[in-house]
């Protein structure tokens, strides 16, 4: 299928009383001052975006930008005040309660931030329940539960309770349980925010691996910058319920959409965003040391450029593109404007 | 001034005015209680008969009409009672059967046993291995201990009598709570709507359902059970309501993603979450339960409460203690047994260590069973052995009187000295107190710590009693219950502060306090009874042991609560112990005391209803004698009264503690 798996047209959920006075034919029409002066929370507004099949799409912002009453609206947990979500091309709330409910059950996976575990049942109860749910036989929903929670790594432990494991394990559970109806959509609200730093690298590794395998269409939310550079194929950036600007990492990077997104991007890590394309000159048909692929990461060849004297070809359908020598990577590196990108 | 003028700084300021305001408040209140009598019109000084709302008679009426003619069209409202009634009394006849009486058939002397009652072995057994499923061995020889006491000294029926009752009231409670607790949850409007009469339920004094329970269904258990149950279930709906809400939204949410109906989010999700929680409100209908059970005996609930309530009629002190006790073990019992279930509903356990926990509690209850129908064989073997059993009545009857007899003089010195310089001159000083007022200044109070709403409910509360023709055994009231929240004030808070810095103090501290709130009410007055005999300064020494735990708990955890680093800033900028405590501590905790007070406040007014057994002459007597000659009217205002007294303290010690803890933003 080549359109997108969700998209939002429009999009905005407000909190407040009275708020049918600021929608007028499905759209918001009120402007921020208004809304604040009467007292409404605007957690989302004008959110237009599209997610495709297998990309993974990554939501960021601080805390309070609307991350997660986005999320909730594209997963159809709650209906936006104004707008619409498409899920494979039909508007959500067009979709009859029990059709949606066949939907959450079949199509969709959620990891939340808190793991949302129930305390009362060990981990195989845990992942089993939306098996349960669904009303399928125990004896298939043990076997599918216990192949999930072998996937994430936690074999041997079905017996135990939530409290019983560490916050990492519990978060596998978590992400055992999301994937264990196999669904198309994969929504992860900041799961990995409550843990700590090293942990947090090693699940974002789960996901990178998970995903390999899967192929799911992500939607994943944070607010730290670097999670979203490791595993977005494109970003997001909200802030106060609207988004800033969406593009892949390189893109945020090279060319911020307001000031905003660049002073979140000014501390990233350009080696690992930046490709060869972005920093290369015009080649002049000098000699080189060697070739990169256009599309590499900096990081990748850095070490190679750097120690050699002579520029490196940039490579594109085994055609030369440009070239890039040491003095492009040394301003990469630290951090310098780059002329390419201006 | 001028400083204070010229700074910004609020605080300062709006501190000022309520000086003013509580000190011409106070000199007011003085003023007019040195006038003479003459200078107040007649009107003030005593409500006017004339102008009094016969409330009382209407409610009388009322019932009367209720229950004589008021018919559905296919029945009567008797008739809907008579088959409530019935409908209840399965479960509970069901449970006296197997604790108690065994199930007869016939009536009288000609009944005859069809099957026996469980033997005191098999109940031994029974809860020895309960008690070792729920919390293990300690609570298994509690137990055990417990149920052999009540064997020995000769409690056996009665105390099975209260049981039976307790089990079904805590049941029906603890349902019936959840499943309004989840509409609540549910539907907001009914929440909305629930939350008055909750309030009014908990604060009323028991003997006022008493009555209408009486009236609508007549004298015996069932009337008993369910004034019990609507006693001990709105504390079961408020912490359903709170468990429900404090389970993590994302639960819900989760469940909503995995597309659970409603019906299963609440009972596959929600409630299994807030299973920890919710048990600690099934504790607590527990207790509610056999307080109220106690207290019942006298419209028919039998049991323990029956012999306390005999024996301190004809001041038997010695059988009344014993019984006493009886209750007081039976309480620990139940309220031990329920901690441990609570405990274990949020405890988890290796399965094979639960295998082997279940197997053995299942042979240990097959034996019981096993023996249970040996006696349906051999009746003989049943009846605990009279030559076994043992009496200290006649100990405590003759230790009682030594102690009378050596002490008299100084315990009456003690009870002349406190009732002279403090109980006469504060109830004097009440009862000149124009009912105007008093009206006027809760009004005032009202309005100055929660504006015209808090005013206005208030106001109206306080004028009620005048409405009525209650006011003098209302200001009475207020007198004893005043001067016991006073006492128990000072000691809960001096003990708090004192206990608060020291673990281990604290942990005595905290066993006492616990043993003496599991206690039922009633149990009280036996030991007070016996050194004081009867009068206003025996209730005001049941009261203020009855209510100082709170205080007590309160203070204490409002003054270890504070955060460390506000200590440590005390001590760095050079505070002395005793600075860091009137400076730091106890002005951080003063919101969380004063919470705390305010639960003294309304424990004072339920065991100043108790108090009216030794003839005090305040609402609580109002109540009780209207309940002796069965005046449903009297009982029921009198009730509302007291109601309302403990409405008033709550609201407005609740605002002034809101008020502060808004003053000083969220706690660090
Ligand atoms: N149920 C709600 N009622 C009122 N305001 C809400 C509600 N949910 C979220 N908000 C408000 O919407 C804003 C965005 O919240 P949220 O989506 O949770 O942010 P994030 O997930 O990015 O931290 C916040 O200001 C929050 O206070
Ligand atoms: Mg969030």
């Amino acid at each position: 299928m080549s359109g997108p798996v969700l998209a939002c047209r429009g999009v905005a959920k407000l909190y407040g009383s009275g708020l049918a006075r600021f929608v007028k034919n499905g759209r918001l029409s009120a402007d921020p001052e208004r809304l604040a002066a009467d007292g409404v929370t605007a957690a989302v507004r004008d959110v237009d975006l599209e997610i495709f099949r297998g990309e993974t799409f990554v939501i960021m912002g601080l805390s309070g930008s609307g991350k997660s009453t986005l999320v909730r609206c594209l997963s159809g947990l709650i209906e936006p005040t104004a707008g619409e979500v498409l899920f494979e091309g039909r508007d959500l709330s067009k979709i009859s309660e029990r059709e949606l409910i066949q939907i959450r059950r079949l199509q969709m996976g959620m990891v939340f931030q808190n793991f949302a575990l129930l305390p009362h049942l060990t981990v195989l109860g845990n992942v089993a329940f939306p098996l349960g749910i669904q009303g399928r036989p125990k004896a298939e929903r043990d076997k599918r539960a216990r192949e999930m929670i072998a996937l994430v790594g936690l074999g041997g432990r079905e017996g135990r309770f939530p409290r019983e494991l560490s916050g990492g394990q519990q978060q596998r559970v978590g992400i055992a349980r999301s994937l264990a109806v196999g669904p198309d959509v994969w929504f992860l609200d900041e799961p990995f925010s409550a843990l700590d730093p090293l942990i947090r690298r090693e699940m974002q590794d789960e996901v990178l691996r998970l995903q390999g395998m899967l192929k799911k269409t992500i939607v994943f939310i944070t607010h730290d910058f670097d999670e979203a550079v490791r595993l977005a194929d494109r970003v997001a950036i909200m802030k106060d319920g609207r988004i800033e600007q969406i593009g892949t990492a390189e893109e945020l990077v090279l060319a911020p959409a307001t000031d905003y997104v660049r002073s979140f991007t000014r501390e990233a890590p350009r080696a690992k965003i930046l490709t060869a394309r972005s920093v290369m000159r015009p080649a002049d048909g000098e000699d080189f040391a060697g070739h990169v692929p256009a599309g590499a990461r900096i990081a990748a060849f850095a070490h190679d450029v750097e120690a050699s004297q002579k520029p490196f070809a940039v490579v594109e359908d085994d055609k030369v593109i440009g070239a890039i020598d040491r003095l492009a990577m040394i301003d990469v590196l630290v951090g310098r404007e780059l002329k390419a990108a201006r | 001034m001028s400083i204070a003028a010229a700074e910004p700084a609020a605080p300062a300021r709006s501190i000022d005015p309520a000086h003013v305001f509580w000190i011409l408040a106070a000199i007011v209140t003085a003023a007019i209680v040195m006038l003479p009598a003459e200078a107040l019109p007649a009107w003030a000084r005593k409500y006017p008969a004339a102008w009094q709302l016969p409330f009382a008679a209407w409610i009388s009426s009322f019932t009367k009409w209720l229950m004589d003619s008021a018919s559905f069209g296919l029945f009567t409202v008797r008739d809907l009672t008579r088959a409530i009634s019935w409908l209840l009394d399965q479960p509970l006849s069901l449970a006296r059967a197997v604790f108690a009486t065994g199930f007869v058939r016939g009536q009288g002397s000609d009944a005859v046993t069809v099957f026996p009652a469980i033997p005191w072995f098999s109940m031994v057994i029974a809860a020895t291995a309960a008690g070792y499923a729920v919390g293990g061995r300690r609570l298994a020889l509690g137990m055990a201990a417990g149920l052999l006491y009540l064997a020995v000294f000769g409690q056996w029926t009665s105390a099975m009598v209260t049981l039976a009752s307790v089990l079904v009231s805590s049941v029906l409670g603890s349902i019936g709570g959840l499943l309004i607790g989840l509409a609540c949850v549910r539907w907001r409007w009914l929440e909305r709507a629930a939350a008055p009469f909750l309030d009014i339920a908990q604060t009323m004094p028991v003997f006022a359902y008493l009555l209408p329970m009486l009236i609508l269904f007549g004298f015996g258990p069932v009337s008993a059970m369910v004034a019990t149950v609507i006693y001990a279930l709105p504390p079961m709906v408020r912490v359903t309501i709170l468990a429900i809400r404090a389970v993590p939204e994302e639960i819900e949410a989760l469940g909503r993603m995995t597309g659970c109906t409603r019906r299963q989010i609440t009972w596959k999700m929600l409630v299994p979450t807030a299973l920890p929680a919710l048990m600690v409100g099934v504790n607590q209908v527990i207790m509610l339960s056999l307080n109220v059970v106690i207290i019942a005996s006298m419209i028919g609930a039998g049991g323990l409460g029956w012999d306390v309530l005999t024996a301190l009629r004809s001041l038997n002190i010695g059988k009344g203690l014993e019984a006493g006790i009886a209750i007081t073990v039976l309480a620990i019992l139940l309220d031990r047994f329920a901690q441990a279930l609570a405990l274990r509903a949020g405890a988890v356990e290796a399965e094979d260590a639960a295998r082997r926990r279940k197997a053995f509690v299942s042979s240990a209850l097959a034996i019981a069973v096993a023996f249970w129908l040996l006696t349906a064989l051999f009746p003989a073997i049943a009846p605990y052995p009279e030559a076994w059993k043992l009496s200290t009545a006649p100990y405590w009857g003759q230790f009682v009187s030594w102690i009378n007899v050596t002490f008299f003089s100084t315990l009456e010195a003690i009870r002349t000295a406190v009732l002279l310089n403090i109980l006469v001159p504060v109830k004097r000083f009440m009862l000149a107190l124009p009912w105007p007022w008093v009206v006027f200044l809760v009004t005032a109070i009202g309005f100055r710590l929660g504006g015209w709403r808090l005013a206005l409910t208030v106001g109206l509360m306080a004028a009620f009693p005048a409405l009525v023709g209650l006011w003098p055994a209302t200001m009475i009231t207020v007198y004893l219950c005043g001067v016991a929240v006073v006492i128990a004030a000072l000691i809960g808070v001096s003990i708090g502060i004192v206990a608060a810095g020291r673990p281990r103090l604290w942990r005595t501290v905290e066993i006492v306090i616990d043993t003496l709130q599991t206690l039922p009410t009633f149990v009280y007055l036996i030991p007070i009874v016996m050194l004081f005999r009867v009068g206003d300064f025996t209730a005001l020494i049941a009261i203020v042991l009855y209510a100082v735990a709170p205080a007590i708990r309160y203070t204490a955890h409002g003054v270890s609560r504070i955060a460390p680093e506000l200590i440590e800033a005390g001590v760095m900028t050079g505070c002395t112990r005793r600075q860091i405590l009137t400076r730091i501590r106890l002005p951080l905790a003063t919101p969380e005391i004063l919470l705390g007070i305010n639960q003294t406040i309304l424990l004072a007014l339920s065991m100043l209803v108790i108090t009216a057994l030794v003839g005090t002459r305040d609402l609580g007597q109002e109540t009780y004698s209207a309940l002796a000659k069965a005046d449903v009217g009297r009982g029921v205002v009198a009730g509302i009264a007291v109601a309302f007294i403990g409405m008033i303290a709550d609201r407005l010690v609740s605002a002034a503690a809101a008020g502060m803890k808004a003053r000083r933003g969220p706690p660090q």
